[in-house]
This record gives C-alpha cells, sequence and structure tokens, in this order.
C-alpha cells in the first residue's frame, strides 16, 4: 500500500509538470485558435534563457548575491520571451490570419525548427543547471501508518505550489482585468472583437508573452529538477495527450488531465510494464487520450464541439 | 516559343484525358524517366548515389504516400515513420522467416501490414478531424516506436535490438553496388508514380479532394466520408510501408527503430508541404529539396564562416539546418502554401506564352 502511494505521488507530481506545459498550449489555443506545437521548443528556450543569464550576470556585473543574480536572469528571460512572443506575431500569425487550423498547426511546427535551432546557437547545447535554491532533500510522511513511511520529494511539493499559484494568478487575470477580458472576446470570436475595438495584434503579442511566462515557469522548474538540455523540448509530445484529455480550450481541463496522465503513466509504467516489457509510459498516455477521443471528443472540460465529420 | 499546345487537335476524349495532354510534355517526362535510368547510373559517382540519389529515390516514395494521405485527402497524419517501421519490420520477418521469399514480393507483404496498420489507426479519422487527428497519429508513432524497440520477435530476437539484411537479390541479379541499389528503387518509384498519378485523377482521387476541401458538402453529394478516408489512409500507408521496406532494406541495410522516429514523420509532413500539398510531382521536389538541403547547408556554411572569418563547429552547423528549415515551412506557408510545385505550374503557363506575355 505505501508502494502504491508513493507511486500514486509520484505520478501527482510528474503530473503537475505536464500540466504547467499543457496550460501553454490551453492559453494560446483558448485566444488564438492556434494550437502552439512550439510550446515544447519555448520551455527549452526559456529554460536555456534562464540557465545561461543566471550564469552570466554575476560575470557582467559582478553581482554575488546567488537570488539577486537569480532574479535578475529571471527578469531578463522573461523579457526574451517577450521579444519571442512579439517576433512570432509580427512575422508568422499576422499573416497567416483566417487560415486552417492545420496551416497554423505547421507554421507552429516551423517555429518549434527554428526556436530549438535558435536557442541552442545563441545560449549554447550543453547540459547546463538552473539553481534557484529549491528544497532537494526528501521527506517522510505518514510513517505512522505505513512502514518506513512514504517518500516524497520537497522540490516536487514546491513545484506542486508554484504550479498552483501561477494557475490561481492565471485565472484572476483572464475573469478580473479588462486585458483578460478581451482575451476572452478575441477566443470567442475573432471578427466580432475586432469590430468592437479590441487590437488582435497586441492581444495575441500579450498571448503569446503569457504562455512564454508560463513556459519559463515550466522550464524553471523542469530545469532545476533534471537540468536544462535538448530532450526538454520534447516535452511538449508528453503533454500533447494531457491536453486531448482535458480539453483543449479548458484551463482546470489541463491541470485535471495533467494529473491523470501523469498517474495513469507512473502507476502503467510500475504495475503494468513488467508484463509487457517496460517503456510503455511513452504510448500509455497517447493510447489513453486516443480512447478519450473516440468517446468524448472535445475532452473532459472542453467546449463541445458542434461539428460533423 | 517551342513549349506550347497550338496545333495539337484532339480527336478523341481518349486523347484529352492524357496525363500529359501537351506533346512538348510527354516528350519530357519520357526523356526524364529515360535520362534517370540510363543517364545518371553513367554520370554519377558512388558518392552522389549514396548520399542523394538514393534517399532521394526511396524518401520521394515516401513522400508520395504522405502526399496522398495529408495532400490529396486532407487528413494530418504524424504518424508516417510509424507506418514506415511498419512496412520494414514486416517485410524483415517476412524476409527472413519464409525460406526462398522474393525480395519484390517481402516488401510488397511489408506494404500490406502497413496498410492494415494504416487502416486501423485511420479509424478515429472517422471521428475526429485536423489537430486531434494529428495527436490520434502520433499514438500510432510512439506505439510502433515502443513495438519495434521492445517486442523481440520483431527483430527476431537479435541481441543489440537491430535488424539486418543482406545477399539481397532479385531474379538471380544481385542488389550490391550503388547503381543496382538506386536502379531498384527507381523502378518503384516510377511504378507507384504512375500509379498514384492515375489513381488521383480517377474517380477515388476526386472523392479525396471532395472530402479535403469540404466533408459536409462532400457527403451531400453522395460520397462515402468512411470509404475515401479510409482507401487514403489504405493507400498512403501502403505506399509509405514499401517506402519504408526499401529505406530498411536498401538504403540501411541494417537498421533500428530510431531510423523511423517521429522526425522522420516530421520530416515527410516538412517534402509534402514544401513540395506541394495536393500534387504528385511536389512530392518529388519536396524529397529533392529536404535531401539537398542539409548537404548544402553543410558543404557552404563552413565557407561563407570562412569569408568573414568565423569558424562554423557541427553544432553550430546542424542548429543553423534547424533554423533554415524552421524558418524555410514558415516562410513558404505564408508566401507559397501550394509549395514548390505552384512555383513549377506558374513557370510553365508563364512558358507557354514566351515571349508574348500579352
Amino acid at each position: 500500500m505505501g508502494f502504491f502511494l508513493e507511486t500514486l505521488f509520484g505520478g501527482l507530481m510528474a503530473g503537475m509538470l505536464y500540466s504547467l506545459v499543457a496550460l501553454g498550449f490551453v492559453l494560446i489555443f483558448k485566444a488564438s485558435g492556434v494550437f502552439n506545437f512550439a510550446q515544447g521548443a519555448m520551455v527549452l528556450f526559456a529554460a536555456l534563457a534562464m540557465a545561461r543569464f543566471a550564469e552570466w550576470v554575476p560575470q557582467w556585473t559582478g553581482v554575488n548575491n546567488v537570488a539577486l543574480a537569480n532574479l535578475i536572469a529571471f527578469a531578463l528571460a522573461v523579457l526574451v520571451m517577450l521579444v519571442v512572443a512579439w517576433c512570432i506575431e509580427n512575422l508568422v500569425l499576422r499573416h497567416l490570419v483566417n487560415q486552417e487550423g492545420a496551416t497554423l498547426l505547421m507554421a507552429t511546427l516551423g517555429i518549434t525548427y527554428f526556436l530549438d535551432g535558435l536557442g541552442q546557437s545563441v545560449f549554447g547545447s550543453d547540459i547546463y543547471k538552473i539553481d534557484v535554491g529549491m528544497p532537494k532533500e526528501p521527506i517522510f510522511v505518514l510513517d505512522k501508518m505505513f512502514e518506513g513511511g512514504i517518500l516524497i520529494n520537497k522540490e516536487d511539493l514546491v513545484a506542486a505550489l508554484v504550479a498552483a499559484v501561477l494557475v490561481g494568478l492565471l485565472s484572476l487575470f483572464f475573469q478580473k482585468t479588462s486585458t483578460g477580458r478581451a482575451l476572452r472576446a478575441v477566443a470567442d470570436d475573432h471578427q466580432a472583437a475586432q469590430s468592437i475595438g479590441i487590437p488582435l495584434s497586441r492581444i495575441w503579442v500579450i498571448v503569446w508573452f503569457v504562455a512564454g511566462i508560463v513556459a519559463l515557469v515550466a522550464g524553471v522548474i523542469w530545469g532545476s529538477k533534471l537540468g536544462v538540455q535538448f530532450s526538454l523540448s520534447t516535452v511538449a509530445l508528453r503533454a500533447l495527450p494531457v491536453v486531448i484529455l482535458g480539453g483543449l480550450t479548458s484551463v482546470p481541463g489541463a491541470i485535471i488531465g495533467g494529473l491523470i496522465i501523469g498517474v495513469g503513466e507512473k502507476l502503467s509504467e510500475v504495475f503494468l510494464g513488467p508484463f509487457v516489457g517496460g517503456g510503455i509510459e511513452i504510448w500509455f498516455a497517447y493510447v489513453l487520450a486516443l480512447g478519450f477521443l473516440l468517446v468524448r471528443p472535445q475532452g473532459l472540460f472542453g467546449e463541445k464541439i458542434i461539428d460533423r465529420v | 516559343m517551342f513549349y506550347r499546345e497550338n496545333g495539337q487537335f484532339k480527336t478523341s476524349y481518349r486523347a484529352d484525358q492524357q496525363i500529359f495532354t501537351i506533346t512538348q510534355d510527354r516528350w519530357a517526362v519520357l526523356g526524364l524517366i529515360a535520362f534517370a535510368f540510363v543517364g545518371v547510373p553513367l554520370l554519377a559517382d558512388e558518392y552522389l548515389f549514396r548520399a542523394i540519389l538514393i534517399p532521394f529515390v526511396i524518401l520521394a516514395l515516401a513522400a508520395l504516400g504522405v502526399n496522398i494521405l495529408v495532400g490529396y485527402c486532407g487528413q494530418i497524419s504524424l504518424g508516417s515513420g510509424a507506418f514506415m517501421a511498419v512496412g520494414a519490420y514486416a517485410a524483415y520477418n517476412t524476409y527472413i522467416r519464409m525460406e526462398g521469399m522474393p525480395l519484390v514480393m517481402a516488401l510488397l507483404v511489408g506494404g500490406v501490414f502497413s496498410t492494415l496498420v494504416g487502416i486501423f489507426f485511420g479509424v478515429p479519422s472517422l471521428r475526429v478531424k485536423g489537430l486531434y487527428l494529428a495527436v490520434a497519429t502520433l499514438a500510432a508513432q510512439f506505439f510502433c516506436d515502443w513495438a519495434f524497440l521492445r517486442i523481440k520477435w520483431f527483430t527476431n530476437n537479435s541481441a543489440s535490438g537491430t535488424a539486418s539484411v543482406s545477399d539481397l537479390s532479385i531474379l538471380g541479379l544481385p542488389i550490391e553496388s550503388p547503381v543496382q541499389k538506386y536502379l531498384f528503387c527507381l523502378c518503384f518509384l516510377v511504378i507507384f508514380g504512375v500509379l498514384a498519378k492515375n489513381l488521383v485523377r480517377s474517380a477515388i482521387g476526386r472523392e479525396w479532394m471532395a472530402i479535403r476541401d469540404m466533408d459536409v458538402a462532400a457527403a451531400v453529394i453522395g460520397i462515402r466520408p468512411m470509404y475515401a478516408k479510409l482507401s487514403a489512409f489504405a493507400v498512403s500507408s501502403f505506399i509509405v510501408g514499401v517506402a519504408g521496406g526499401l529505406w530498411a532494406f536498401i538504403h540501411l541495410g541494417s537498421w533500428e527503430p530510431a531510423a523511423f522516429s517521429v522526425d522522420r514523420s516530421f520530416q515527410l509532413l516538412f517534402m509534402v508541404i514544401l513540395g506541394g500539398m495536393g500534387s504528385v510531382m511536389g512530392s518529388f521536389f519536396g524529397a529533392a529539396f529536404i535531401v539537398v538541403l542539409p548537404i548544402v547547408i553543410n558543404q557552404t556554411l563552413p565557407w561563407a564562416g570562412g569569408l568573414v572569418g568565423v569558424a562554423v563547429s557541427t553544432a553550430a552547423l546542424t542548429h543553423a539546418e534547424q533554423m533554415i528549415f524552421g524558418a524555410l515551412i514558415v516562410w513558404f506557408l505564408i508566401v507559397e502554401p501550394h509549395g514548390l510545385a505552384k512555383l513549377w505550374s506558374v513557370g510553365k503557363q508563364k512558358l507557354r506564352i514566351w515571349p508574348f506575355p500579352h
């Protein structure tokens, strides 16, 4: 039982991280109808920027305080993501307004390759560390109930907390601010939003910027856990089933979908894997999402798609 | 001046429905095929065969298959690599396990298995489309990656997980030298190219295009979406499967599942986008472009770097290649969504009225 719970917790934590990446997908899809394949590349790009700035800032300015250097690096990385968002809007999306979803999907595939290449040429392609002072030591809980207790990483708990705060802030931003309202209007109907004077291009820059910040947070958390390296960019492929499961237009869906996928992956790997030779977590998530797709194409919480296929 | 249809009168429907209605076109294509069969083996050296020509011919065949699904029927697929893998491994098992199995037969059996898998993973297309379908085909990709890596039976229980074939021959003729390999693959390409070209001009091809352009309207005029979509999946994955078999047997010789990873799927999709969606010619252009581009970049970038006094490392080359690829994809989608094939047809149109354009 203890082992089962431990696996369950591990799955929940991994799921939290998937949720963070999935959140970026959902934000952009909600506001512009673009299925942003480049979210993984953005995570890598942001994490690389953060890791390298944290290295370079002390060299450039002589700041010795690690926390301050990290803060400056984070601010610089945010700035970089703003520039990226602006470039994507101006150079790509603006020219593809009113195109089909499939065309936009392929355009984001192109952006993925470009960002992967750019990030690694500018910031280097080794494995970098991000050290934002996350607690590393594991803690044991419930050791009264089970022998030896359950092992939980403090790092994971902090990550989950950060993710929860981020989701809270985002929903506040979407629901309470006028920009958030404009974002939702654009998501509903581009033309109607434009006709009442909402500047479409600025809204898109904001959305991609917000997605960039989400990518940065996800990148920092993943990066401090596993190190920043190219494989971070494939995390987008891991997060795809999450959005399908949760629904492309739902923020809570991304969170809960992420948790389900995370738990499902870990449990299937541990309890089902040994029978079929292991390594099944990669496709298990996809098959789960695929099964869901057939029964409920809009996902768990997505808006009902009224569309005959 | 020389390229025009003036004076070429059609006297029968048959003549009117030829693939190439203009005599000059017909001769040009026949000449091109003859050149590919006779001229190229005389002119090209071994490096050219190994690095460019053989990969080009096989990937052009695969791109042709993907183009039928993505370009003609409008169903986005990110699982082409998986269908290639199914073709390769099914052909491998047939070839290894059955005594005296002819090579061509094994490759075709690989195609048949790929067709079955393609139809199976095409079933979601009856219910979802667009991005959702892309994710469904990704499921095929990851499942096949895993299956061929972990299930030892597929690789004939080889310890290293690699499958390999040797001593290939057809009708007693060995396929060893690059020229023989090239000619063997070229035969497949020409035959499948002609078949595909005729297929997309026929009733079934028109059904695919109707589904692509507007599925509801297609259903209204009496096209069965299920039949049209699944047949596109079947034909596409058959061709892709045969290409996968060729890639493994002829080009690689011994291979691992990584040869058919998700990157291969993306590469094939890019070929179709750059070459031109919904165009047989476009598949060839796209394949040629994507095979040649990395080599051109590898040759020219160090030279260009040398001019401005910068040494370009291999890592930088890879990254520059990625950036150029990505930028090109976006650029093509914005500027010329119909790809290189459209440029080709515009060029032909201009040539037809040259030198008096008005």
